[in-house]
């Protein structure tokens, strides 16, 4: 008898003896995986440990994208902050930089998200809200100004305007005169996802993902330190979305991008290694950490296999995750520090690159400086007083773990097959179809919250007496910073060469209309200060505007 | 006391540019599994907007789902518009992210009732069902 059969006798053994007769309920993963209640060498048997495995920083990456993880480099924190003026932002990156914190990340408002101007008066209880407002270039040069280009990396949370952002920035770096190739950092840039989750979309899906291949063919060429975008399964998971559906939309967005700029003749290896990711950590520790390590082994081999690459960095899944703000209650909020803990904890356990500790109290306000900071001790206690950075992926050859890596790694790839069946996720979200099975998991895990069977301690579950709701905290928009951001602008079109602006405008719609990549003809109507709004408003003129399907 | 007896028709509204759209959708999912009428509007809407569909739509109910914090500016310029067109029989309630000292004066704007973030199907249900078939 080898060895494994004697396993397989004595778990059966074990399970009429010591198990008895009395049945174990039934338990799935949360995102209805079916659950054993132990796992032995039997459940590993089939996985091949070399090609489904190996090495961290080898193919197919499932233990992680570097060789020697965090014993080498830690994962970078970054917590995710908006502030409301160009004036602010900038006092606070040069207090960050004189910290010695060199990786700057801009949050803007809704308004410069979805391509209003401040004044437009649609929009005027948005200005300055969670995030600050960029009019025109003017807006970008104060809140860089002082600070050289080529001395810092920064985060861009801009999608549908993000090559309007993106010519703002190569336009500061132009007048401080550092040279373009210099400069670098990541945009969002991922449309795909606003049209599920996050809803800033402006253009219909088509025109926004040429807008996306003109930036990657750009930065390709003039900006190679650009990671050009980060593609997202945190907004559809926090939409509604479970861990297989999150890590399927999103792969399956990747390959929509990558199809896309393949069709202008550029090789993958050309832009690939520039792709990174975001994802959600929540709070079912196993099934997260087996999330990120089958999402590192699907990609690797969609790179590798689908695409042809050859460069090891194309298939490198590197991601930022942010732990859920959706497990969090408002009651008893400081149990929200413990719900953070342990999902940051799944994401460290699962090789995240880079993370960020969602705020104690960002169910019923908006993050202070104190529950920020809370936010990144988490992070630091882990990495420094836990001791686990020493080891890369742990829990990499526990039987469960790596059984349930291959489980989700089956069931993400079959919700990518059925995709590819029903015409990609392009046609996908274009008929809705990816929206109603967010809307659909959304509305049965709120029932099952509801009636108490997915727990939230201390709401709906061992709810004390003592336990209140604290007060909400909302952020008001500050009359204030509309009106100084309005007189800003009347001033920058006061002084502007009008000529000149509508002569750039007319260029940026030729262009749009001619199939150019825009990048250059954005640069100039930047550099002329159009505003965003002109600029959006002339490009919807070829582009149309995106009409959100009615269907619930 | 008459009841109505055609369902409870019910527009379901996202104003400003705020996406966050999930409660306004499950929402209406659990209306229409409770028997009502209801419509969602999309993202982005303006109050002239809300106001249009309401009338075409002819709902009992409008249902402002607000996260943005901008609720008591929002649901002002409604119930002005709503006057001018004189829509008083219609029930305005509202969800999402709603301080508690806000509810009173939503209240005293006229908004019938006040759901924030967390509260049950069941519970939303249940109010309409009262209010709307007995007022109707």
């Amino acid at each position: 008898m080898s060895s494994l059969d004697r396993v397989h006798k004595a778990e059966e053994q074990w399970r009429q003896t010591c198990l008895g007769e009395k049945p174990v309920p039934e338990e799935k993963s949360t995102s209805g995986i079916h659950l054993k209640v132990i796992y032995t060498p039997g459940d590993v048997q089939n996985i091949d440990f070399l090609e489904k495995v190996g090495f961290p920083g080898d193919y197919p990456f499932t233990r992680g994208v570097y060789p020697s993880m965090y014993r080498g480099n830690l994962w970078s924190m970054r917590q995710y902050a908006g502030f409301a003026t160009p004036e602010e932002t900038n006092r606070r990156y040069k207090n960050l930089l004189a910290q010695g914190q060199p990786g700057l990340s801009v949050a803007f408002d809704l308004p410069t998200q979805c391509g209003y101007d401040s004044d437009d008066p649609l929009i005027e209880e948005e200005v300055g809200k969670v995030g600050v407002a960029v009019d025109t270039l003017q807006d970008m040069e104060i809140i860089f100004d002082g600070i050289p280009l080529d001395q810092i990396t920064t985060s861009f949370t801009i999608n549908p305007t993000a090559a309007i952002l993106l010519a703002m920035y190569i336009a500061v770096a132009e007048k401080q005169g550092v040279p373009v190739d210099k400069i670098g950092g990541t945009l969002q840039n991922d449309i795909l996802k606003e049209y599920l989750a996050r809803g800033t979309q402006i253009f219909p899906p088509r025109p926004s993902l040429r807008l996306i291949a003109d930036i990657i063919e750009y930065c390709k060429n003039h900006v190679p330190k650009m990671n050009t975008i980060s593609i997202s399964g945190y907004h559809v998971r926090e939409a509604g979305a479970n861990a297989i559906q999150e890590v399927a939309y999103c792969l399956s967005s990747a390959i929509v991008y990558v199809e896309e700029v393949l069709k202008r003749g550029i090789g993958i290896d050309e832009f690939a290694p520039r792709l990174s990711f975001i994802f959600a950590c929540g709070p079912d520790l196993f099934e997260e950490v087996a999330k990120f390590r089958a999402a590192r082994q699907l990609w690797a081999r969609i790179a590798k296999e689908r695409f042809g690459a050859q460069d090891p960095r194309s298939m490198m899944l590197r991601f930022f995750a942010g732990t859920m703000a959706s497990c969090y209650t408002a009651r008893e909020p400081l149990n929200n520090l413990i719900r953070g803990t342990i999902c940051a904890l799944a994401g460290v356990l699962g090789g995240v690159n880079s993370l960020h500790v969602t705020g104690y109290d960002e169910a019923y306000a908006t993050p202070t400086e104190e529950s920020s900071r809370l936010g990144l001790r988490i992070q630091q206690i882990l990495a420094f007083e836990t001791g686990i950075p020493k080891v890369v992926d742990p829990l990499g050859g526990s039987y469960y773990v790596e059984s349930l890596t291959e489980g989700m790694g089956q069931e993400i790839t079959k919700a990518m097959d059925q995709i590819e069946q029903d015409g990609g996720m392009l046609a996908c979200i274009e008929k809705g179809k990816i929206q109603q099975a967010i809307l659909q998991q959304a509305y049965e895990t709120e029932q099952i919250v509801q009636k108490g069977k997915i727990v939230r301690v201390g709401e709906n579950k061992f709810r004390s007496q003592e336990g209140r709701e604290p007060d909400l905290i909302l952020q008001k928009a500050d009359p204030e910073v509309l009106r100084h951001q309005v007189e800003r602008l009347r001033r920058v079109k006061a002084a502007r060469d009008e000529k000149k602006v509508q002569k750039t405008l007319g260029r940026v719609k030729e262009a749009a209309s001619a199939g150019e990549n825009l990048l250059p003809a954005l640069i100039q109507a930047v550099k002329a200060y159009a505003t965003n709004g002109e600029m959006v408003a002339t490009l919807k003129e070829v582009f149309g505007e995106y009409r959100e399907l009615g269907s619930v | 006391m008459e009841r109505k007896k055609i369902p409870i028709r019910v527009l379901v509204a996202k104003p400003g540019l705020d996406g966050h759209d999930k409660g306004a959708k499950v929402v209406v999912r659990a209306l229409r599994d409770a028997g009502m009428e209801a419509i969602y509007t999309g993202l982005r809407q303006t109050v002239d907007q809300i106001v249009r569909a309401a009338i075409q739509e002819d709902v009992d109910v409008i249902g402002l789902s607000i996260l943005s914090g901008a609720h008591l500016g929002l649901t002002a310029k409604l119930m002005k518009r709503m006057q001018e067109e004189k829509m008083e029989d219609k029930m305005v309630i509202l969800g999402g992210i709603i301080p508690r000292e806000d509810i009173l004066r939503l209240k005293e704007m006229g908004v019938a009732e006040v759901f924030p973030v967390g509260t049950n199907f069941a519970e939303i249900i249940h109010f309409l069902q009262e209010k709307v078939e007995k007022e109707g």
